[in-house]
């Protein structure tokens, strides 16, 4: 067809309703929704206004999993780890402001925040991984790693939007290295090692709907109000009581992204600390709903693989006899 | 054989080589720069997406010649397989290099491991699966040279099925490198990360197909004194202004219609490559649109080059300039850009060897006295 | 400096005068003076003219006083009562009663505004301030009584600078620090359960050789002594910040020295300067924390004789913050020049051929056919 303008423009047309069509499609065929809690999850609460930024949690997640000390400082004396990465799976980090006088506020004050992995309700890692190295527990919803199982592709490290798997460069043998929530621990009926050792309660162990009421009853309390805090796991007998700080009016990792099963409160906004803020359908469910309309049960790759093997078949009849 | 082309090329190979040994024995961080931040460098950006959206060639003109029965285009079919196949299989290679602990490498083809959820999944299964296709839509100039006529004629017979193949595998997947980054979300600026970028990466890499095919057999008429096969690019060229301009009016639409219009012009220096994109995808249609240009080579060549240069530019600014760690900073080092240069000295060394011992190209009978064969 | 007053220093206190001066070297350090500034303290202390001091008890326990009576060096309640001259103090005074009153109004008529006024215990104001009367007078009277001709008022311990153990809830006498009663005249605080007698000795001293009072914060205490949280000079800090804490008395982390802010240690809240001079000149760790007992915030309105000493401290603040990751800190290599000259120099070859190879085609002879088909 020669290239006229009435041809571009009819080509151009027919284009359009193919996209259009092919978009309404998909948006009405199986949007995958985001997955939902596990019946049996466990998580944590992290309350930045009961952290003394101690970081025994640090210490704590080092000895629970054997992982070494990292040294970003002139001389190698002291842990001093910048972010999660290889070796370091729980850090905690200083938002300072200002003069930063004044704990857990947002002009001049300062705050910690603790990174660590967030066991997202319907995580991107599981959703990206080729091989099936990131597994979500069915039960308790812990986000675990499997290294046999990987190939060390770091689709992982690209996709997770809180930045949480790290890889190692400098070994033949790399793996990836994330929080597991202390799986190995709670194993043995324990509780995750940073939730033990927090003096404050800051970081707090449960069942994530308690923790989510946990959080709530917190934000309810007008500044100043002194209160019962329990440390390790909520509703624990060891208690202690302290005013309550100004909250945010928001759980972060509530909404976000479906849920995430470690949850965080704090007086400073989230995206200062580090938490960005994301929208409350998943990434992963966004990418599934692509693939999934394309190829569900392999049907339309099936389909037009006989409408093309039909075509070549007739088109390469001749090619035995023909000149190349 | 010895030509300034081919040793370059080759010393390109054996420094790739010897950087390769030092990153399996010492990591991947001993030669390369990503890191946490970019865990995924020009290896991945380059080698693998932009490297098989080159390798498209075979893929467009499979689908011209033997979908569309265009079969006046048929000359430019095996070149195009040529430059396929060892695009695919180095883009192949490069993965297994650029993955940390690539000896579990065969998981992502085994049940029971592999996860159907990920779009990295489909991508790795079709272009396992395609680059065999390549290398056995190649075969009847294998069987030309080495083979019996009984043989070439059988293998016609079944030819078919993996030339269906051929056009079905590479709309897969590289619809889905696009996919792949959807699941980065608000990671990737919003003048990139869109639902349609299956879509723009698919037309992207089909227009790249063809426009390989214009720049290599230009490259080739050039080196090799041949004919001019101007008058039957001119053809392919009308193809290169329909993918175009349908590209840029999704991608400028998508924008308008999501509301990003504002971003276009107050991302900085993304705002710059964004719009550098958005030229060097125009020009081609400039170029291209009227008739008289199509034919004349040099208009054809600059329209492939702007148009080869825009769809990479699409990839690495998708992948890496527009993805956003903060933070984080990557540049690819020596070591890597090495590499990548003796992938593809690996490929035109390839190409070369394969295109003088092989009927790769369409023989001259018409032919001027000059035979075609002396390099320069 | 008077030669004559160093003899009798020497010959009645026994105080050679290299020892008076290592004293005034020590006030000087205390201080945080610069070099120097110790000749100044000899010349002052020597000078003849000693001011007069008068030292008011109300709701106290005397430990401020007990405190003072163990400074050291040298053996300060002979010295300084030489210095000053104390006209008035109920618990060293051999007088009593209304003989010891009487010398009180004589020494405040004879040196009006000249002489010092120290107040040691918190006043009580409820159903007016009954609940303390020296000779017949609420302690309120005598307090504005004595403080109206007074050139500066010192309050020695807690209970002076804001009400003390006495204003613990409910407060039933109404206990009230001196700065919310005095208000015209220049008031130091020196908070303390009991203070560092060298915080005092220390403010004194500074008056008499400077002329003026040391620099203080809003509630009136000598920065030099108050202006560092606790927190920040412990000994066992390096514990804190790595996360080990005594979790029970006696257990293992108490006998190793950690850390005690779960068991309540009120550093991280409190202004002092107890870490750095200690107490009682017996050698290091002889302060609360280094015996192994969390600091109770004595020194602070509202944390001291309030707070639960077993409740966990608020942090004032986080010094120093480099200790800490920010929340993003800049990590990953960028451009090198190498990289950057390998990709410039590869970019500028591929142009060059690409030019040059696109004006080849220009000049390239013509197609053999210049017509379309129709498809």
């Amino acid at each position: 067809m020669p290239l006229t303008r009435r041809n571009f423009l009819k080509g151009a047309a027919a284009g359009s309703a193919v996209v259009a069509c092919a978009a309404t499609t998909a948006s009405e065929a199986e949007a995958r929704e985001n997955k939902t809690l596990p019946p049996k999850a466990v998580g944590l609460l992290y309350d930045s206004t009961l952290c003394i930024g101690c970081k025994a949690c640090v210490k704590a997640c080092r000895d629970a999993n054997d992982t070494s000390p990292e040294f970003n400082t002139a001389d190698p004396l002291w842990d001093t780890p910048l972010d999660l990465s290889g070796s370091t799976l729980n850090v905690i980090k200083m938002y300072a402001e200002g003069t930063s006088d004044h704990k857990d506020q947002e002009k001049d004050g300062f705050a910690f925040i603790k990174k660590s992995c967030m066991h997202c309700v319907d995580p991107s890692c599981v959703s990206v991984c080729p091989v099936t190295a990131m597994r979500k527990d069915p039960d308790t919803g812990i986000v675990s790693h499997h290294p046999d199982a990987c190939i060390g592709c770091r689709y992982c490290v690209a996709s997770c939007p809180f930045g949480v798997p790290k890889f190692e460069y400098n070994t033949p043998t790399p793996q990836i290295h994330k929080c597991q929530m202390c799986r190995h621990r709670q194993a043995e009926g324990k509780i995750p090692a940073c939730a033990e050792v927090c003096p404050t309660g800051a970081t707090l162990f449960g069942s994530v709907l308690g923790l989510r009421e946990e959080a709530a009853r917190r934000r309810s309390l007008p500044a100043g109000e002194t209160t019962t805090f329990s440390r390790k796991t909520v509703g624990s007998s060891d208690t202690h009581e302290k005013n309550t700080a100004h909250y945010l009016p928001h759980t972060y990792g509530e909404t976000e992204m479906g849920g995430t099963q470690m949850m965080l409160l704090a007086g400073v906004p989230f995206d200062k600390l580090g938490y960005p803020t994301l929208p409350e359908g998943s990434f992963a469910s966004a990418s599934e709903t692509i693939q999934h309309t394309v190829y569900k049960g392999m049907a339309a790759p099936v389909a037009v693989l006989g409408g093309l093997m039909y075509l070549a078949h007739k088109h390469t009849k001749h090619d035995g006899q023909d000149e190349d | 054989m010895v030509t300034k082309t081919t040793v370059i090329a080759t010393v390109l190979a054996l420094a790739m080589a010897a950087l390769l040994g030092y990153r399996f024995v010492f990591g991947l961080g001993a030669v390369a720069n990503i890191n946490n931040g970019y865990p995924w460098g020009i290896w991945v950006a380059y080698d693998v997406v932009i490297g098989t959206a080159f390798a498209c060639g075979g893929y467009a003109m499979a689908l011209l010649v033997y979908i569309l029965n265009k079969g006046k285009y048929h000359p430019l079919v095996r070149p195009a397989l040529l430059a396929s196949m060892f695009g695919y299989s180095l883009g192949g290679f490069s993965v297994l290099f650029d993955l940390g602990r690539w000896w579990n490498f065969w998981h992502i083809l085994t049940p029971g491991y592999a996860n159907p959820n990920s779009v990295m999944f489909e991508v790795a299964l079709c272009v396992t699966c395609y680059c065999l296709v390549l290398w056995i839509e190649f075969t009847p100039a294998f069987a030309e040279k080495w083979g019996s006529a009984a043989t070439k004629r059988k293998l016609n017979k079944v030819l078919f099925v993996f030339i269906a193949l051929g056009v079905l595998l590479p709309t897969m997947h590289q619809s889905s490198l696009g996919t792949m980054l959807v699941v980065f979300g608000t990671t990737v600026h919003p003048l990139w990360q869109t639902t349609l970028l299956p879509l723009l990466f698919l037309i992207s890499a089909v227009s790249m197909g063809f426009s390989i095919v214009i720049f290599e057999a230009t490259l080739v008429t050039n080196v090799y004194n041949r004919p001019s096969e101007a008058r039957i690019l001119g053809y392919v060229t009308r193809y290169i202004v329909w993918l175009m301009s349908a590209y840029l009016v999704l991608r400028w639409g998508d924008i308008i219609v999501e509301g990003k219009l504002d971003k276009v012009f107050s991302s900085g220096g993304l705002s710059f490559v964004f719009l550098l994109e958005t030229a060097l995808f125009a020009l081609p249609i400039a170029l291209l649109a009227p008739k008289a240009n199509r034919i004349k080579p040099q208009m054809q060549f600059i329209a492939a080059v702007s148009m080869l240069l825009g769809g990479s530019l699409y990839r690495i600014d998708a992948f890496l300039v527009a993805y956003h760690r903060a933070g984080w900073h990557y540049f690819p080092s020596v070591g890597e850009l090495t590499v990548t240069l003796g992938i593809i000295g690996v490929e035109v060394l390839g190409y070369i060897v394969f295109v003088k011992k092989l009927p790769v190209l369409h023989p001259v009978e018409r032919a001027l006295p000059a035979a075609a064969t002396t390099a320069e | 400096m008077k030669d004559d007053i160093l003899d009798a220093i020497e010959t009645r206190l026994g105080l050679s005068r290299r020892h008076f001066m290592q004293f005034c070297a020590a006030m000087a350090t205390t201080m945080g003076l610069p070099n120097g500034a110790e000749a100044q303290i000899a010349e002052a202390l020597t000078s003849a003219a000693r001011p007069p001091v008068i030292w008011l008890h109300f709701q106290e326990c005397t430990g401020c006083t007990e405190s003072l009576l163990r400074a050291e060096h040298p053996t300060l309640e002979k010295l300084i009562l030489e210095i000053i001259s104390l006209d008035y103090h109920e618990t060293l005074f051999a007088a009593a009663g209304h003989q010891a009153e009487a010398a009180r109004r004589a020494s405040m008529e004879a040196n009006k505004g000249k002489y010092i006024l120290v107040v040691e215990g918190a006043v009580p104001m409820k159903d007016g301030g009954v609940y303390c009367k020296v000779g017949g007078q609420t302690a309120h009277d005598m307090l504005m009584e004595c403080a109206a001709d007074a050139a500066a008022v010192i309050c020695i311990g807690s209970c002076a600078s804001w009400g003390g153990m006495p204003s613990t809830s409910p407060n039933p006498t109404g206990s009230t620090g001196v700065p919310e009663l005095v208000k015209d005249k220049p008031v130091v605080t020196i908070p303390g359960c009991p203070p560092n007698p060298y915080n005092f000795l220390s403010t004194v001293v500074h008056l008499l050789t400077f002329g003026k009072l040391p620099d203080l914060d809003d509630k009136g205490r000598t920065k030099f002594a108050y202006s560092r949280l606790i927190h920040e000079n412990c000994e066992r800090r390096a514990h804190f910040d790595a996360g080990r804490f005594a979790q029970e008395f006696g257990d293992d982390g108490h006998r190793k020295g950690f850390c005690l802010y779960k068991l309540g240690c009120k550093g991280p809240e409190t202004y002092a300067n107890c870490p750095s001079i200690l107490f009682g000149d017996v050698g290091s760790g002889s302060w609360p924390v280094g015996t192994g007992h969390p600091c109770i915030g004595c020194t602070e309105q509202g944390i001291g004789f309030q707070k639960p000493i077993h409740a966990l401290a608020e942090l004032k603040n986080a010094v120093p913050p480099q200790s800490y990751p920010r929340i993003v800190e800049e990590q990953g290599e960028g451009a090198s020049m190498g990289s950057v000259a390998l990709i410039a120099g590869i970019a500028g070859v591929a142009a060059g051929a690409g030019v040059a190879l696109g004006r080849n085609l220009g000049k390239a002879k013509k197609p053999e056919d210049t017509t379309f088909g129709e498809e």
